[in-house]
């Protein structure tokens, strides 16, 4: 077996096997602590409608907060969509899909996605650069911060590198490649890059208390 | 020509608002070894775990953004003042003990065991900097509820003895006499008598039945009486049968502020009693932000089931009252300014219940930049205002509350809260500030319509 056989065969089945188990350990994890009821007359309707209202509106920034946010959240929105992009709408990775869902969907042209990635990285690096010069960010960020950065930049650069070849074999680069995306399946469940399921987790109830008050969410 | 006021030292040098960090001062209640504190601090905080405290803890992303929502650190750019780095031992502690990964994050000693000095510095990171305001949680992108998690860090620390001496004083001096400055049920009818006898108002107490209870805060019997009376015009007004009632009128809620739900409890359990001894339908909560918290959202929890009774804040009850005809009111002309109590707007839901008030009062009514729900707060909720040592940082972070107000250029400033009320007047004195702050519920009782009723 060689290294591409590996990256494609065990190595990403088992970061994949890592990604829903570790993904459902946390879930459950959370969900299944008691819960209080609450016997507070509400004012209004909360539940699954409040929930879905947190999940949607959260993404953007209340009016009051944005030219304090503008930077970051721009930057933000550049990494999760580049990334989103690169994931879902580059032809081979559609393929890859193809592959195992048994469908595909049309994607966008490899320039383009080559510009999002570019794009996606750049955002993340001023991020970085933020996390380490801001006074604030130093103080409250630690070793998740920093890999799960790390993790999730690693496969857009392999990526971008593999046209490139650098002197490599297309093969090695791929395998490469793919092995960073294994790591970011295997780290995704357990450091701050959960919050790609714990969003709607914490969007959701705090939608489902609030909203319940009348109060803004 | 000018003169000077001798009672304020004239100093054009000095900068107006330079800021000091607080003496450092680690306050301890009762006497146990630190690893008892520890134990207790941790314990009391992950009790009441849920789901909704737990998604919290473990989905912060560490972006910071809670800082730039934050009176305490706009005004002062102290990290530390970065709201999540707040609760930041107790998430430790919920990674190592109580997360869906703990077993990892001991083995391989990836989050470090919280030690007394910590504590220690965290006493002034959850009392002294921060109001429970609840702007923090508006900002989240992750929509973290931060300030519930202070009130929850707060269970922690009080069971530890790490809460500031002051705070702690007007706590147990609320739990042993029922009002946090000492107000009895005696001192309380001597004011009532007073107000009756001052405004000629009749003010019933102790009625057997009633369909309306109604209830104030200390702050208001010893600092602003006219409250008494103004309620008393506004549900004589309405024609209401409503009372007041001996064995339960103090509405403000200090164990909930210190941390101690015993105290909590004990407290609500009072007003629900006194509400059906008399057969209440309604209770009236007065002009105080965190009473509105402690009894409308947090009430029935406390009683274990549904209230038999419904829940108003007095601006709720007047805006209902006025829209319903039952009070009728003559037109001010002036223009108004209005400052939101953090619990009764942005968290508890009430914020356009003041405003309609406004509207049938005919003021030019002048909304603060980002008033409402995105209000700054007066700095003095929480129970900080009570924290002398914390003064000098409430009275920095007003300088955001002044300018918001000055903004407007309104005439008159108006709340809906006595200890916005209270850290309002301290500040107001210390700055010597143009604003004096009032309360809407006095301008609607001056100005009721005889045949209102």
């Amino acid at each position: 077996m060689d290294l591409l056989e590996f990256a494609r065969g065990p190595a990403l089945q088992w970061a994949a096997y890592i990604l829903v188990a570790g993904t459902i350990w946390r879930l459950v994890g959370i969900l299944l602590l008691k819960e209080k009821p609450d016997f507070s007359e509400p004012r209004a309707r909360g539940g699954l409608g409040a929930a879905l209202k947190v999940i949607y509106t959260r993404s953007f920034t209340a009016t009051p907060f944005k030219k304090a946010t503008l930077y970051p959240k721009m930057l933000a929105y550049v990494q999760h969509l580049g990334l989103f992009a690169v994931v879902l709408l580059f032809v081979p990775h559609i393929v890859f899909f193809e592959g195992f869902l048994g469908f595909g969907w049309p994607g966008l042209p490899n320039n383009a996605i080559y510009l999002l990635g570019v794009a996606m990285v750049v955002a993340s690096i001023a991020l970085l650069v933020r996390r380490l010069t801001s006074p604030v960010l130093k103080l409250i960020s630690n070793f998740d911060d920093y890999f799960s950065w790390f993790v999730s930049v690693l496969p857009i650069v392999t990526g971008l590198i593999i046209p490139l070849r650098l002197g490599l074999r297309y093969e090695t680069l791929l395998a490469i490649h793919i092995l960073s995306v294994a790591l970011l399946m295997i780290w995704l469940p357990f450091g701050k890059l959960g919050h790609a399921f714990l969003v709607f987790v914490t969007r959701g109830t705090t939608g489902m208390v609030f909203e319940r008050r009348g109060a803004k969410t | 020509m000018t003169t000077v006021d001798g009672r304020h030292k004239l100093d054009r040098e000095a900068e107006r608002l330079a800021y000091k960090p607080p003496e450092i001062r680690h306050d301890k209640q009762g006497d146990m070894p630190n690893e008892e504190r520890i134990n207790k601090a941790m314990h009391h905080f992950v009790k009441n775990f849920n789901t909704q405290t737990a998604s919290y803890l473990d989905g912060c992303l560490h972006c910071g953004m809670c800082a730039d929502a934050c009176h305490f650190h706009v005004r002062t750019d102290d990290p530390r003042y970065t709201p999540i780095w707040k609760i930041e031992l107790f998430k430790r502690t919920y990674k190592r003990q109580v997360g869906p990964f703990a077993f990892f994050y001991r083995l391989l000693g990836l989050k470090r065991q919280v030690t007394i000095d910590d504590l220690e510095e965290w006493q002034h990171l959850l009392y002294d900097s921060c109001t429970v305001c609840g702007r923090c949680s508006l900002v989240c992108p992750m929509g973290i509820d931060i300030a519930g998690l202070v009130s929850m860090a707060r269970h922690g620390m009080f069971k530890a003895g790490l809460i500031p001496h002051e705070l702690h004083e007007v706590a147990k001096r609320a739990a042993e006499t029922g009002s946090p400055l000492g107000i009895t049920a005696d001192k309380f009818e001597d004011r009532i008598e007073w107000m009756a006898d001052e405004h000629d108002v009749e003010i019933p107490v102790d009625l057997e039945e009633a369909d309306v209870l109604a209830v104030m805060s200390s702050i208001e019997i010893q600092k602003y009486p006219q409250s008494i009376a103004a309620t008393a015009q506004i549900l004589n007004a309405a024609g209401e049968k409503w009372t007041f009632r001996l064995d339960g009128f103090e509405a403000t809620n200090f164990g909930m502020l210190s941390g101690n739900p015993e105290w909590q409890k004990n407290a609500t359990m009072k007003l629900i009693n006194a509400a059906i001894k008399v057969g209440a339908k309604l209770l009236v909560l007065p002009e105080c932000g965190h009473a509105y918290m402690a009894m409308r959202w947090m009430g029935a929890n406390m009683y274990g089931k549904p209230l038999p009774f419904k829940v108003m804040h007095i601006s709720e009850y007047l805006s209902d009252a006025l829209d319903k005809g039952k009070i009728k009111v003559r037109k001010v002309d002036t223009s108004v300014t209005y400052h939101d109590p953090c619990q009764v707007s942005r968290r508890g839901g009430a914020t356009k219940a003041a405003r309609n008030v406004l509207k049938h009062l005919g003021v030019d009514f002048r909304e603060m930049e980002y008033g409402g729900d995105y209000n700054w707060c007066c700095g003095g909720g929480g129970g900080v205002v009570t924290i002398t040592r914390a003064d000098p940082l409430r009275r920095r972070v007003f300088k955001l509350k002044m300018d918001q107000v000055e903004k407007t250029e309104a005439k008159e400033l108006l709340s809906s809260c006595a200890n916005c009320r209270q850290s309002f007047d301290d500040s107001q004195e210390y700055f010597n500030w143009d604003y004096k702050m009032g309360s809407l519920m006095e301008m609607v009782a001056e100005n009721l319509e005889e045949d209102g009723s």
